[in-house]
């Protein structure tokens, strides 16, 4: 059977389960699709030994009638992920020749289900950024192109590499995280589907920290199914995360209905931003009026706090990361900086971190320096928290007056190229997780569904955030937007 | 607020990271339009407003305080940059 590697997790499952392939031919045809792709600069640690150790042994469990839903299933890691003995370098030079001794939870988690790991995926450096243009690795290119030119676009950011290597058949899915839209906004862009989880439900451990008040993992996959299959195997409690949340995890897959009759779905009024591109908007109606049509109640809401989200989290996530990133020192992993006569310990500290983070890296830690320091401590740290403590209670109000999810455009554009941004100031490129930032301040989960494409061919996606632990729910909800939307456009192979 | 060079190489100094003398003018027009753009949060009315300690309303988890690690000094030092006899070595600190 040929092009295996276009198959999507539940698609492959059940072939595997009938005995029609095996895991070993699956994930051959992945590292075919990979070796073929390196125009992609989606992988960017390959392990095809790994991979085919992992799949044997995927099949002997599979013919031993052992086998969980992601038992052979071929898949990318991110590579802020840490995975025992193989690279793990968040796309940061000061990581570079990190080998972990530990496998982090959530791919742990993944392992022992059965799923099998073809490598690591390129990312923005520290999962900073939403276009991959800060990645140490250079940038990833997405597998799409307007359909008028040749520009090479991004995959957006920060789990690029996921987003192509998804697209682009490269894996059948791939693990993501998302920090203020790292998951929606790349899947948005490349016309896949992408999760966050509500804030508690994966295990941050073994996750290189950017934000950790923020950070969530969750899967990058084909279809909604994918996602309610891959999200499962990635979630539950681990005495490991401080902050993971002791909830038993429900069996997602099996609450894909597609019912979504008296389900009250709230549009959200301060997402209609000024200067929003016509196709956004009209992807945004379309979107509402397929819910509708579905059986749903279309409820006008407010969220009034949602134009301080972005600015909220410019001082939380650059404070949180700052004191993550301190950890970057020369001393007990990565980079260190060779030393000039007389040197002390203080030159080693400021050259290895010159050295080794990129210029977003080092504008943001320098950021969170700042808003942490003293003085200013008052006026803009606990400010921006309390500023948080506001956009959750607007989610909160709506939640309780009935709303059962809201949709929103993922992103306020279609991709755009490699290098189009250079020019623009930072808080230009912040302005891509408009609508994807306040859910990560308020710890919920939000998908984003691909039901579009814009007038150059391009894909556009848009967004369910749902209530804290219902994931099923909102996977539900996604299914019938999926369904009524019934995208099914791919890139066209140029690579 | 406005960021002058000064205030720009005192906040990398904090930060630890190395910034060259001639690159100081455009960070400290970076740190200018990022702290503009924050400044926003000015308008919001934060009286009374508890500032959010968790997102989730939950303990932070504990456990009984006891050994549960150890014996990896092998395994610690590995991705040391310089590791020599059992330790991690660094430029003479104390003179």
């Amino acid at each position: 059977m040929s092009d295996l590697n276009k198959l999507g997790l539940a698609d492959a499952r059940d072939l595997l389960r009938k005995g029609e392939t095996t895991s070993v031919e699956l994930t051959e045809s992945c590292l075919s699709a990979i070796d073929a792709a390196g125009a992609l600069n989606a992988f960017v640690h390959r392990t095809p030994e790994l991979a085919l150790e992992r799949a044997r042994a995927a099949d002997t469990r599979l013919a031993a009638g052992d086998a969980p839903a992601m038992c052979g299933l071929p898949i990318g890691i991110k590579d802020l992920f840490c995975t025992k003995g193989v690279d793990s370098q968040a796309a940061s030079n000061i990581l570079k020749g990190f080998k972990p001794e530990y496998e982090s939870t959530v791919s742990q988690q993944l392992q022992d289900a059965g799923a099998v790991m073809l490598g690591k995926l390129n990312m923005d450096e520290f999962a900073m950024g939403s276009s991959n243009e800060s990645s140490a690795y250079g940038d990833a290119i997405s597998p799409w192109r307007r359909s008028d030119d040749d520009t090479p676009l991004t995959p957006g950011g920060s789990s690029g590499g996921s987003a192509a290597a998804v697209a682009a058949d490269l894996c059948l899915a791939a693990t993501g995280t998302d920090t203020g839209g790292s998951i929606r906004q790349p899947a948005a862009f490349t016309g896949t589907v992408g999760i966050k989880p509500t804030y508690g439900r994966c295990s941050r451990w073994g996750i290189v920290a950017f934000a950790s008040s923020l950070d969530q993992a969750g899967p990058m996959t084909k279809s909604v199914r994918d996602a309610a299959i891959m999200l499962e195997a990635m979630c539950g409690y681990d005495a490991k995360d401080s902050t993971s949340a002791n909830l038993a995890v429900p069996n997602f897959e099996a609450m894909l209905t597609g019912d979504i009759k008296g389900k009250k779905i709230g549009i959200p009024r301060e997402y209609s931003i000024d200067g929003m591109p016509a196709e956004i908007s009209k992807l945004w109606r379309d979107g509402t009026e397929m819910l509708k049509s579905a059986g749903a109640d279309i409820v006008d809401i407010s969220l009034p706090h949602t134009k301080y989200a972005l600015p909220a989290y410019y001082v939380i996530a650059p404070a949180e990361a700052s004191s993550n990133l301190a950890r970057y020192d020369g001393v007990r992993f990565g980079h260190r900086a060779s030393l000039d006569a007389g040197d002390g310990i203080t030159e080693m500290y400021e050259k290895t971190r010159a050295e080794g983070f990129g210029a977003e890296v080092q504008r943001r830690v320098m950021v969170g320096t700042y808003v942490l320091s003293a003085g200013f401590y008052d006026a803009y740290y606990n400010r921006a928290r309390k500023v948080r403590t506001l956009i959750k209670k607007d989610f909160e109000d709506v939640f309780a007056a009935g709303i059962d999810a809201i949709l929103t455009p993922t992103t306020p554009s279609a991709a755009f190229g490699l290098g189009e941004m250079n020019d623009a100031d930072p808080v230009q490129m912040y302005l891509n997780d408009v609508f994807t930032i306040t859910v990560n301040l308020a710890g919920l989960p939000g998908i984003s569904v691909p039901t579009g494409l814009d007038a150059k061919g391009l894909p556009l996606g848009l967004q369910l955030i749902g209530k804290p632990w219902d994931e099923g729910d909102l996977l539900n909800t996604a299914y019938a937007l999926e369904q009524s939307a019934g995208f099914v456009a791919k890139p066209a192979r140029w690579w | 607020m406005s960021i002058d060079q000064s205030t720009a190489a005192k906040v990398a100094k904090l930060a630890r990271i190395k910034v060259e003398e001639d690159a100081l003018p455009a960070l400290a027009e970076e740190f200018n339009t990022i702290l503009g753009f924050i400044e926003q949060l000015n308008e919001v009315d934060v009286d009374g407003v508890e500032p959010m300690t968790s997102v989730t309303p939950q303990r932070l988890a504990r456990r009984a305080d006891v050994v549960t690690d150890g014996n990896q000094q092998e395994k610690v030092l590995t991705n040391a940059p310089d590791a020599r006899e059992g330790f991690f070595a660094v430029p003479k600190v104390v003179e």
